[in-house]
């Protein structure tokens, strides 16, 4: 049963969506044609790189329901072990490297989610926050992690792949975007997948899911991996393509809350949410302060706009959750023409 | 052995002003079942307005009830404006609200109030006492024996009394309690306006002792193991577990800290709530939740 029968409209569904796919590759590629390097290496990557920590988030507590506020840690355990991997096995592939580091999150991911096993709702909280303190600390407090580097900074190696670099503002952007392209169809698979909808079962109702032969442990533990695979990934590409040093400072507990705020408004449960709520995330900040230089005719100065986007943020945050909890992709689904039939999965 | 136990009484005092903020989350939580992350930023909110009115020469009781008067106002507001609009949502959507309302507490209060340090003057001297041999801090014994008087009256108060039984049944059954003629929304604002005078007090005595500052947003987060080791619905519990997590991060800081590296305090209240988790899932003295289908 893929299509559930639905006259004269499948023709032009299916045209709506293969243009969807052009329209989308269109969006992806028109930065290289009119794109500055502003536009590349302060936006672009970054939405992209966000985006894709929140699909690893999203995953977790959008799909399986179990809440994190340690995203952040995750995306620092990435960094780090793509950058040792990198180091000291001569001759690995950068690509290589980072699904390595994606690995090694997924394992540190499997271990602050056996709570889950016992804990539920904010109980867990507890457990994603150790990590979010622990994992820090531990990195800057060992010299090995940072290769006995003095400052714990450590200067991102060339974009290199097979030979060929990309260390262009342009080159960055492509690169992510290869990356977050082929990880976000390759989630986008395993939720259409059984393993997706075991996740969205024990999210609904774990009782009940445990009733129909799921097992909920082994599911929110897959979620847990998965989700920590996607943020190390993230986290990689945060060091090597947006920063270009891997350091734990900036992926603290309010970058967590960021990623979290970035499936508030993008929305729970939908992969294009992630896209629409980190483009957000970014745009906000910076029309912020360009509306306030215009309504003021002067500087605001960081610190005042720092709290006029806390305030807006809070502020949003709570009106979307009122409104409109599938947030922004629900919004923008509502403007497409709904003359197209229900589809369902393949079995 | 001197040493460890002064470590061990500092770390224990300091633990009851953990329990104090922790106790804010038990008003809400057994009024509302909402798990209040703006209860830390409420604390800097109340803080920095008590302390940029007495600078402005208001009198210490009016400034603080003017300030209390703020935070009744705020309950109001957040009854009427998040948590209304949020009934019988889940759990989780009402924390992420709170999530919402802590970036608001702390952006407003630091765009009114800027986010300087401030120095707050209680009146309480703060010296080295000799007690039975051992060093002790006089502020944290009179901040200690003002909050643990606090601690017994908000105790009596929620146990006690017909005040308490209404917070406790909105609690336990929203419905049912509004079928016997328990106004849900005043019980809701009265436990967010008792959490706001505690977040007051906490900010008053954490300001007095360390600088009103944006670190006091922060405390929510050394509260948060405790809540969770001595369980999200009791007071007791609570108080125990302040004294469990102040004395032993404080001795871990120093004999842990000495094998494994300094800095041990920022997580190790977590990794402890961790343990506590996975041997006693409701805590010290939480009741099991029943999970029905």
């Amino acid at each position: 049963m893929a299509t559930i029968p639905y006259p004269a409209a499948s023709g032009t569904a299916r045209l709506s969506l293969t243009s969807f796919w052009i329209a989308l590759l269109a969006v992806a590629m028109a930065p290289f044609v009119i794109g500055s390097d502003y536009l590349f290496s302060a936006i672009l990557v970054p939405v992209l790189i966000l985006s894709l920590a929140g699909l690893g988030l999203n995953i977790l507590t959008g799909y399986a329901g179990q809440l994190s506020l340690g995203s952040a840690a995750f995306m620092a355990i990435g960094a780090f072990a793509t950058y040792n991997l990198y180091l000291r096995i001569p001759g690995l592939p950068l690509l290589f490297a980072m699904a390595g580091g994606g690995l090694v999150a997924a394992i540190f991911g499997l271990v602050f989610g056996l709570p889950s096993l016992r804990v539920k709702g904010f109980y867990l909280i507890a457990s994603t926050l150790a990590a979010q303190f622990l994992v820090p600390w531990l990195l800057s407090q060992y010299d090995w992690f940072s290769n006995d580097n003095a400052s714990g900074v450590i200067t991102a190696p060339p974009l290199l792949i097979t030979g060929v670099s990309f260390d262009s503002p342009a080159g960055r952007y492509a690169f992510t975007l290869g990356v977050v392209a082929i990880v976000t169809i390759l989630a986008r698979n395993l939720i259409a997948s059984p393993s997706g909808r075991a996740w969205m079962a024990v999210r609904d109702m774990d009782l009940a899911a445990a009733a129909l032969g799921i097992s909920p442990g082994r599911t929110k533990l897959f979620a847990f991996a998965v989700s920590s695979f996607i943020l190390g990934v993230a986290g990689a590409l945060w060091a090597f393509t947006y920063l270009g040093t891997v350091e734990p400072a900036g992926l603290d507990l309010d970058r967590s809350f960021q990623i979290l705020f970035i499936i508030i408004i993008g929305g729970m449960g939908s992969l294009s949410g992630n896209f629409l709520g980190a483009a957000f995330i970014v745009l906000l900040p910076i029309l912020l302060s360009r509306a306030g230089a215009i309504l003021t005719g002067g500087d605001l100065g960081s610190d005042v706009l720092e709290n006029l986007n806390k305030v807006a943020f809070g502020a949003l945050i709570i009106l979307f959750l009122i409104k409109e909890p599938d947030g922004l992709a629900r919004l923008v689904g509502r403007l497409r023409p709904t003359n197209k039939p229900i589809q369902q999965e393949p079995n | 052995m001197q040493f460890f136990l002064e470590v061990l009484i500092g770390g224990a005092l300091a633990g009851i002003m953990y329990a104090l903020v922790a106790i804010g989350f038990v008003l809400i939580y057994r009024a509302s079942g909402v798990f209040n992350f703006a209860q830390g930023s409420m604390i800097l909110f109340a803080a920095l307005t008590f302390v940029n009115l007495v600078e402005r020469g208001v009198p210490f009781w009016i400034a603080f009830a003017v300030t209390l008067a703020i935070l009744v106002a705020s309950a109001f507001a957040i009854e009427r404006l998040v948590l209304r609009p949020l009934a019988n949502r889940s759990v989780i959507t009402l924390f992420l609200a709170t999530l919402g309302l802590s970036y608001m507490f702390e952006g407003s209060a630091q765009l009114l109030w800027g986010s300087q340090v401030h120095a707050l003057e209680l009146g309480i001297s703060d010296e080295p006492l000799a007690i039975a041999g051992l060093s002790v801090s006089s502020f944290d014994l009179v901040a200690t024996g003002i909050a643990g008087t606090l601690v017994i009256i908000l105790a009596l108060l929620t146990g006690r009394t017909s005040l308490g039984l209404s917070l406790r049944a909105v609690a336990a059954d929203p419905l049912a309690a509004l079928s016997i003629g328990i106004r849900l929304d005043r019980v809701t604002v009265i436990a967010w306006s008792l959490a706001g005078f505690v977040a007051l007090v906490a900010g008053l005595l954490w300001g007095a002792r360390s600088g009103v500052q944006f670190s006091l947003a922060l405390i929510v987060l050394k509260a948060l193991p405790v809540l969770i080791i001595g369980g999200f619905t009791s007071i007791e519990g609570v108080i125990v577990a302040g004294l469990l997590v102040g004395a032993s991060e404080k001795l871990a800081e120093i004999y842990l800290g000495a094998i494994i590296g300094s800095g041990i305090e920022n997580w190790f209240a977590y990794v402890l709530a961790l343990l506590f988790l996975m041997v006693r899932p409701t805590g010290l003295f939480g009741q099991p939740a029943l999970a029905r289908i």
